[in-house]
């Protein structure tokens, strides 16, 4: 196998194997093994890709591009940054996670969801690995084709409500960016996005900027939100936020910044003020849900404007920061998604009213629950905190009154936090929690001390991620280089 | 001694085919036992349509410099040829899905129609002369009209022949009449010779011939089913026997398509202006039209009779563009269109065998999980449908945008890509009613009784359309090369 070609097996193993649970007439037993196996095969693919990438080189690695519409310059063309291997990386740990969540409570219909979820997995890496703009656009939606049946089937009771606000909002941003594409590259002459060059219309950047608002979410584009995340399981929800929602701010970063760059100094106080006004909007929302996942939701639209925050700052520490912010904040939101699951699964409701007192008798949940908590609410030393402290500061650079405006959320965002720990493991008895509620079982603690660990490692060195991201460059030369 | 033209029989092999095939399926009418006539007549007509296809694939091959054979009457050319690969192909998917459901009286006799009428689509993309062009439109629609009608015994296939028959007529009689005052305008009834004329006599503009070819572009706007010439499209494809409804959905509206492209680029190079405009706003309408009247529908047979007027207008989208990139967005579009059109309904049939009803949005609910195949072949479709990337779809759309945007018109590409938004509502609506309703509570699953017949042959012409759909997909390239080609044989 070629390097190179590691890149495409990352995209289509999980299909490949997608097809392959929907074709062959395997138990539930063995298709979930499958899906686990092959999700868990992913990740090791992943770290091969990231042994093997060299972060002091500038330019595209892994790169893959054959001709697909040769008359008007589409390619299949795949590769990765720095800042793309930990997008994908994050993909590929959630998903193992999620699939494994999915495997361990037993979802019915297995071939059907595993399959789906597999298709999901390879969806999502290929969105973050695209080089062309047809093909970013045909992952982009694709992902969004398994995220409505996993909805619309596996989900709540509001689940068909749901699916259809999840798919108009997103499909409105994705069209309007299929005409930006279409214009954009016929005018650049290819859809390649290495060697488009830049454009200075600000229609076409706006057109961009519809479809990653409307996934990242940022306000007002969240109507979908509530609905799908509240009624999607749990560990589609998981992907969603914790995933999926990266692609929206990913496109921000990896199109509308790189390849706008007039537009994006233009709108640049614009965004950064509808940035802001998420971060505090969505913390106060998040401040006042009334449940468990609730909470979680809304803190990841705040942590969406926060991203945007930093990525339009337009400084070197805005850019690290909002790169190490994408992945903490996915495997946090993944980690509290699953734990909300585990507990609803033993209180059958997620409403605070009826919950309290979670921690007397069962120290793993307590422990990981008040863990992820803690590392989301940016205490000193986490991995939450080093994202978001780069943030601040690379808004700060740009004007003071941003980093206040920040600073603030993050006021906010321990009091939430802090408000769903308490409501959750402390306090009086909620009257859905009985005795016989176990502690997290093994197979839970295979799933969520990973992901915890990854997040303490973080913790440990965020320049892991902060100095591997943009090749050896300030960020923002390498933005104004376009990655070449 | 009458003096006959030439006849290269080679470029008409594809009609002689099929209408040898036709004769054949109809003598069996007569002189095969009842208890064979099913198997034979569609033995014979699967046969025929096979027959086709290889001939047609040759003429494909063998005609890279077209030219008009037989009296200038017929063009032998890749344009041609592929629409007949095409066409022929839907009338094969068409016998494999017709076998188990056609009433047993007038089996043969519908083969024979199917191939006749196939025969005349065949001749009708090739029309070289408004003659030949009126005689060979004539022929497929006359054969469509029993067709729609042959489940006599219901009420509502009787109504769909017979509004097709009134509406078509309409057409037809708009189409003459238009053909009548190009010809008055230019004295001449072959496409380049008017383009000539017009061009030397310095016609451009001329009321008598623009007023013919607004007709022309009428009559022809009915057979594609475009708006606002579409009103009895859902009657039709609602009332005729499914599997009919297929056909005409897929193979006409190729038919329709591609020799209107042909017969403007043609005949009217010098109105180009006039007729782009008008297809643009014909295209316009039946988005409009075509999603709004879709989102209303509970009867699923009538929601893709709405869904096919608007992907006429899509891909209208590319023929008025005029060029060659439209052109060839507007052939490429007609693969994965006719493949989705024919397999959605070719899946409705099933389900209406299994019922013995119309099929809703509420009784199809279920249907997803008690036939895996059939459930997931209409989830491709539908999401093809709506152009996510799931199918060849999504790049027709993505083609003829592209075609519209190089033509400098912009708006049609935000109007279609707002077309689509709309389209998500209803096609998701099948997607929704197969999966995620639960198919107990609608009661009527039982009517039937037992368990679904297994029909493994419209299984097959459903596993072929999705093959094609989703495989236009991945084998974008050679599908360009080959439209290229065949546009390349159009005056651009």
């Amino acid at each position: 196998m070629s390097v190179a070609s590691l890149t495409t097996v990352l995209i289509c193993l999980p299909i490949g194997a997608a097809l392959a649970v929907w074709i062959l007439p395997l138990s539930r037993y063995a298709t979930g093994s499958l899906a686990v196996l092959v999700s868990l095969v992913e990740v090791g693919l992943w770290i091969e890709q990231a042994a093997r990438f060299d972060f002091g080189r500038r330019g595209l690695q892994f790169s893959q591009d054959t001709p697909w519409i040769k008359d008007l310059h589409v390619s299949y063309h795949v590769g990765v940054y720095g800042f793309s291997l930990w997008l994908v990386g994050l993909t590929v740990v959630a998903m193992a996670a999620c699939i494994g969540y999915g495997f361990w409570v037993g979802r019915d219909r297995a071939r059907a969801y595993f399959g789906l979820m597999l298709f999901l997995t390879g969806a999502t890496v290929g969105v973050f690995v695209s080089q062309d703009l047809l093909l970013f656009y045909a992952f982009f939606e694709g992902m969004l084709i398994p995220l409505y049946v996993l909805v619309g089937v596996w989900g709540g009771a509001g689940r068909l409500g749901a699916t259809i606000k999840l798919l108009i909002y997103t499909m409105a941003g994705s069209l309007v960016m299929l005409a930006a594409i279409i214009v954009y590259g016929l005018k650049a002459g290819t859809f390649d996005l290495v060697d488009a060059p830049p454009s200075v219309s600000r229609w076409l950047f706006l057109g961009f900027m519809l479809a990653f608002v409307i996934k990242a979410p940022l306000f007002p584009f969240h109507g979908w939100l509530p609905d799908a995340y509240r009624e999607a399981p749990p560990e589609v929800t998981a992907v969603l936020s914790g995933v999926v929602a990266k692609a929206g701010v990913y496109g921000m970063l990896r199109i509308a910044i790189t390849k706008f760059p007039e537009p994006a100094h233009f709108y640049a106080t614009s965004i950064m003020a509808l940035a802001a006004g998420t971060l505090v909007y969505a913390s106060v929302l998040a401040f006042r849900a009334p449940d468990f996942r609730g909470v979680v939701a809304y803190s990841s639209m705040a942590f969406s404007g926060l991203i945007a925050l930093g990525l339009f700052s337009g400084k070197d520490l805005g850019y690290d920061g909002a790169v190490l912010q994408m992945v903490a904040h996915g495997l946090i939101s993944v980690s509290l998604f699953l734990i909300a699951g585990a507990v609803e699964r033993r209180t059958t409701t997620g409403e605070f009213a009826l919950l309290g007192g979670m921690a007397r008798g069962r120290p793993a949940l307590a422990t990981l629950l008040m863990a992820t908590g803690v590392i989301s609410l940016a205490v000193p030393g986490s991995a939450s905190f080093a994202g978001e402290f780069l943030i601040l500061a690379g808004a700060y650079q740009r004007a003071w009154w941003w980093a206040v405006i920040g600073a603030g959320a993050i006021v906010l965002a321990a009091m939430y936090m802090l408000r769903l720990i308490s409501a959750v493991l402390h306090e009086a008895r909620g009257s859905t929690v009985s005795d016989a509620a176990l502690d997290l079982r093994p197979g839970e603690l295979a799933l969520v001390v990973p992901l915890v660990g990854v997040l303490l490692a973080l913790s440990a060195w965020p320049a892991a991620i902060t100095h591997h991201s943009f090749a050896g460059d300030t960020p923002t030369a390498a933005v104004k280089a376009q990655f070449k | 001694m009458i003096q006959t033209p030439h006849v290269d029989w080679f470029s008409i092999s594809t009609i002689l085919v099929l209408l040898g095939a036709s004769g054949i399926a109809l003598l069996g009418a007569v002189l095969v036992p009842r208890a064979h006539r099913r198997t034979f007549a569609a033995a014979v007509a699967a046969l025929g349509s096979i027959g086709a296809i290889v001939t047609s694939v040759w003429l494909y091959v063998d005609s890279a410099s077209g030219h008009r054979v037989i009296a200038d009457g017929f063009y032998r050319d890749r344009w041609t040829a592929m629409a007949q690969v095409i066409i022929c192909a839907t009338a094969f998917c068409t016998v494999l899905v017709s076998v188990d459901h056609v009433p047993e009286e007038h089996v043969a006799e519908f083969f024979s129609l199917l191939l006749a009428s196939t025969a005349g689509m065949t001749f009708f993309v090739g029309a070289a002369n408004l003659m030949t062009l009126f005689l060979s439109l004539e022929w497929f629609s006359i054969a469509l009209y029993i067709m729609c009608a042959i489940d006599y015994g219901r009420e509502g296939s009787l109504e769909a022949g017979l509004k097709y028959l009134i509406v078509g007529s309409f057409g037809s009689a708009s189409l003459l009449f238009g053909s009548a005052l190009v010809y008055g305008a230019t004295n001449h009834i072959g496409f380049a010779e008017i383009a000539q004329t017009v061009g030397s006599q310095g016609l451009h503009g001329d009321l008598l011939l623009v007023l013919g070819l607004a007709m022309i572009i009428a009559g022809l706007g009915f057979k594609m089913s475009a708006a606002p010439f579409h009103m009895w499209t859902p009657d039709v494809y609602e009332g005729a026997p499914t599997p009919v409804t297929a056909f005409m959905s897929s193979a006409t509206k190729v038919a329709a398509l591609v020799l209107t492209l042909r017969v403007l680029r043609t005949a009217f190079p010098q109105e180009t202006h006039l007729w782009s405009w008008a297809f643009a706003g014909i295209a316009v309408a039946s988005l409009v039209i075509g999603n709004f009247a879709a989102l209303v529908q509970r009867n699923v047979k009538r929601m893709l009779a709405y869904s096919s007027i608007s992907h006429a207008g899509f891909m209208l989208i590319g023929l008025s563009a005029g060029t060659a990139l439209g052109g060839r967005a507007l052939m490429y579009y007609l693969v994965p269109y006719s493949a989705m059109a024919f397999g959605s309904f070719a899946i409705v049939a099933a389900r209406e065998r299994e019922l013995g009803v119309p099929v809703t949005f509420e009784n199809l609910a279920g249907f997803g999980w008690e036939r895996p195949f059939l459930g997931v072949a209409m989830w491709f479709f539908m999401f093809g449908f709506a152009g996510l990337p799931l199918g060849g779809g999504f790049i027709g759309k993505f083609y003829v945008l592209s075609a519209a945007y190089r033509h400098g018109w912009t708006w049609l590409v935000i109007v279609g890509v707002l077309a689509t938004l709309v389209s998500l509502y209803y096609y998701l609506g099948v997607v929704r009613a197969l999966y995620m309703r639960p198919g107990e509570g609608v009661g009527v699953a039982a009517v039937a009784g037992g368990s679904p017949a297994r029909e493994p042959l419209l299984h097959a012409a459903v596993g072929l359309a999705l093959t094609v759909s989703v495989g236009s997909l991945f084998a974008v390239g050679p599908l360009i090369t080959l439209a290229k080609h065949a546009a390349a044989s159009l005056p651009f």
